[in-house]
């Protein structure tokens, strides 16, 4: 197979405060899958967005997209990438309708190509309704699926969505999901940066994990969860139930429990999510033992870059070259 | 030429937004307006122009004060975009980087004729009657929309230097407020002190005053004692501005928007 996006050795240092917001970052993405670069705010993410998406020259290293070399053919790079960021990048004032049309006519579709194709898309993004009002009445899960909208006029061959739900109320996430999915079902290739373990679970092939402009860790969503420790069941029972509850619970799942005699809470690592914790529920009540509190933790991205760095996530928002301009 | 082909798209965005939004083309003509009226009813009667009533002499200057604000709406405009990420797509877009601020530049530039239009109907109403021919009149509004034109490309250097819109519009007052009062906008240089008036004279604002003045028909175009080079050729002299301005803003403007990225 070959790949839609290669970067190689990308290192870019901005000037100010000498960060590295890339330090030697490598990644591959094959032809119609799709990859999730998850980090902490700070790590680079968005920078590597940038530089594949030509709009930033990177100090070393090399790229291609879609066999193309950003760095010596961004003109023709352009043609053929979709790009969709944490803001929504659309014409406030105008309708949602204006921007299609208006970004058609950019990319050099003829006057009806491009009213063709935004009333297309606005079908395909659920926005028919509010085609014609002016963006700055729409919510932000409505902004950021124009957006979205905008980066597939031409059908991109490559897409890059730079934290396409950060900011979004659930409802929001949910829909926007459902939007990606779709495009990931239409054979899209594309490079998706991410806060939450979760976002990158449902939607990505593959991740790689990056802290400080540096892969720390890739594989598929099963093998970093692997490495993470999965997810993990908590039980809350009363102090005199804890030694039994435990027997239990390393009885049916085979791993070691965690007593916490503070809280009254045990956990251990479950393999198979929903199915273990109905065997949990049956079992406790079998032994008659009462349970206060039941959850399942799926491991978040701390947990990730506990595992993986054994520090949290250190939050450095100034790393990265951001739009200033959070109004909206 | 695609860049410019690209621009007319941005362009049409700008007055698509007019369309959408009225209050920005009602507020950007108010303005100006409530100058003609404070100056012709205000200020205007203590001020004396020899040789002219001062209608004829006030109206030009305000014509000038009114394009040179085109410098506040580049910026503003420009700025806004910058920070909204908007910048972005445009630069992930197949198109050349110089056509999203060749687009703005024109975009303000067409917004001038519907002001300049709105504030000679006001002129004619409170009694400014420019007595020269159609030509020169024309020719007057023409210098006025290149003076514009060019106050707009170093309003794309602003945008592009600030932080945000607001800096960008307080920063454009701070100079634009000094170039049209030490000037012969409003009254006559000779009454400053001698400094001022080697500054007012040689001030592109004064110039092209004079330019207007002359083509829209007045005899005494300057002031009264001027002698200086610029005011005996206001109109060559506001050409040569107008030239300076674009040779070296129109490169500097687009070599900085290509290294910029949104802030």
């Amino acid at each position: 197979m070959n790949n839609a996006i290669a970067a190689s050795d990308l290192v870019k240092t901005y000037p100010k405060g000498k960060v590295k917001a890339l330090d030697g970052l490598s990644l591959e993405v094959e032809e119609g899958t799709v990859l999730g670069v998850l980090g902490p705010n700070g790590a680079g993410k968005t920078t590597c967005v940038r530089v594949l998406a030509t709009l930033l020259k990177p100090d070393s290293g090399s790229a291609t997209v879609a066999g193309v070399d950003v760095i010596k053919n961004p003109d023709q790079v352009r043609k053929l990438i979709g790009l969709s960021g944490q803001y929504a990048a659309v014409d406030e004032t105008l309708t949602g309708w204006d921007n299609l049309v208006m970004f058609g006519r950019l990319y050099h579709l003829s006057n009806s190509q491009a009213k063709a194709r935004a009333t297309e898309l606005l079908e395909q993004f659920k926005l028919t309704e509010s085609a014609k009002r002016a963006i700055t009445t729409y919510s932000g899960g409505m902004r950021r699926r124009l957006d979205l909208a905008a980066a597939l006029i031409v059908r991109p061959k490559v897409l890059f969505l730079d934290e396409p739900t950060t900011g979004l109320d659930p409802r929001g996430r949910l829909d926007m999901w459902d939007a990606i999915k779709d495009l990931v079902a239409g054979g899209a290739t594309l490079l998706l940066t991410t806060q939450y373990l979760e976002e990158a679970d449902q939607l990505a092939d593959d991740i790689i994990v990056i802290d400080h402009g540096k892969v720390i860790a890739n594989g598929t969503s099963d093998e970093l969860k692997a490495q993470v420790g999965g997810e993990k069941l908590e039980v809350t029972v009363a102090p005199s139930s804890l030694l039994a509850t435990k027997a239990a619970l390393e009885l049916i799942t085979s791993h070691e429990a965690q007593v916490d005699e503070q809280f009254n809470r045990i956990s251990i690592a479950v393999a198979g999510g929903s199915a273990a914790l109905s065997d949990v529920v049956r079992a406790l009540d079998g032994r008659s033992i009462e349970i206060l509190d039941l959850a399942l933790k799926r491991p978040s991205l701390d947990d990730v870059f506990l595992a993986l760095t054994g520090h949290v996530a250190e939050i450095e928002e100034e790393a990265e070259v951001k739009p200033k301009g959070r109004r909206r | 030429m695609s860049a410019i082909k690209d621009g007319l798209i941005i362009t049409k965005r700008q007055l698509l937004q007019l369309s959408r939004v009225p209050e920005v083309l009602i507020f950007s003509t108010i303005q100006p307006v409530m100058f003609v009226l404070l100056f012709r009813y205000v200020f205007g009667g203590a001020i004396d122009t020899p040789g002219t009533d001062y209608v004829q002499f006030l109206m030009p200057g305000i014509f000038v004060q009114t394009v040179a604000f085109t410098l506040a709406t580049t910026s503003v405009g420009l700025a806004m975009d910058m920070t909204k990420g908007l910048i972005d797509r445009f630069r992930s877009l197949p198109i050349a980087r110089s056509a999203v601020i060749l687009g703005r530049t024109l975009g303000d530039a067409t917004l001038n004729i519907v002001v300049l239009l709105v504030m000679a109907i006001t002129g004619v109403v409170v009694g400014w009657r420019p007595s020269s021919g159609i030509v020169s009149i024309l020719a007057g509004f023409l210098l006025l929309m290149l003076f514009g034109y060019a106050m707009s490309w170093i309003g794309i250097l602003i945008g592009l230097s600030v932080r945000d819109a607001r800096t960008a519009n307080n920063l454009v007052f701070l100079i634009v407020f000094p170039m049209t009062f030490l000037s012969n906008a409003f009254a006559p240089t000779t009454a400053m002190p001698r400094v001022l008036q080697y500054f007012a004279e040689w001030n592109p604002v004064s110039t092209m005053v004079a330019a207007c003045r002359e083509l829209f028909g007045l005899e005494n175009a300057f002031g009264v004692t001027a002698g200086s080079f610029p005011s005996e050729n206001p109109v060559l002299m506001s050409l040569v501005y107008i030239a300076i301005i674009m040779a070296i803003l129109v490169p500097v403007s687009v070599a900085k928007y290509k290294r910029t990225s949104s802030k």
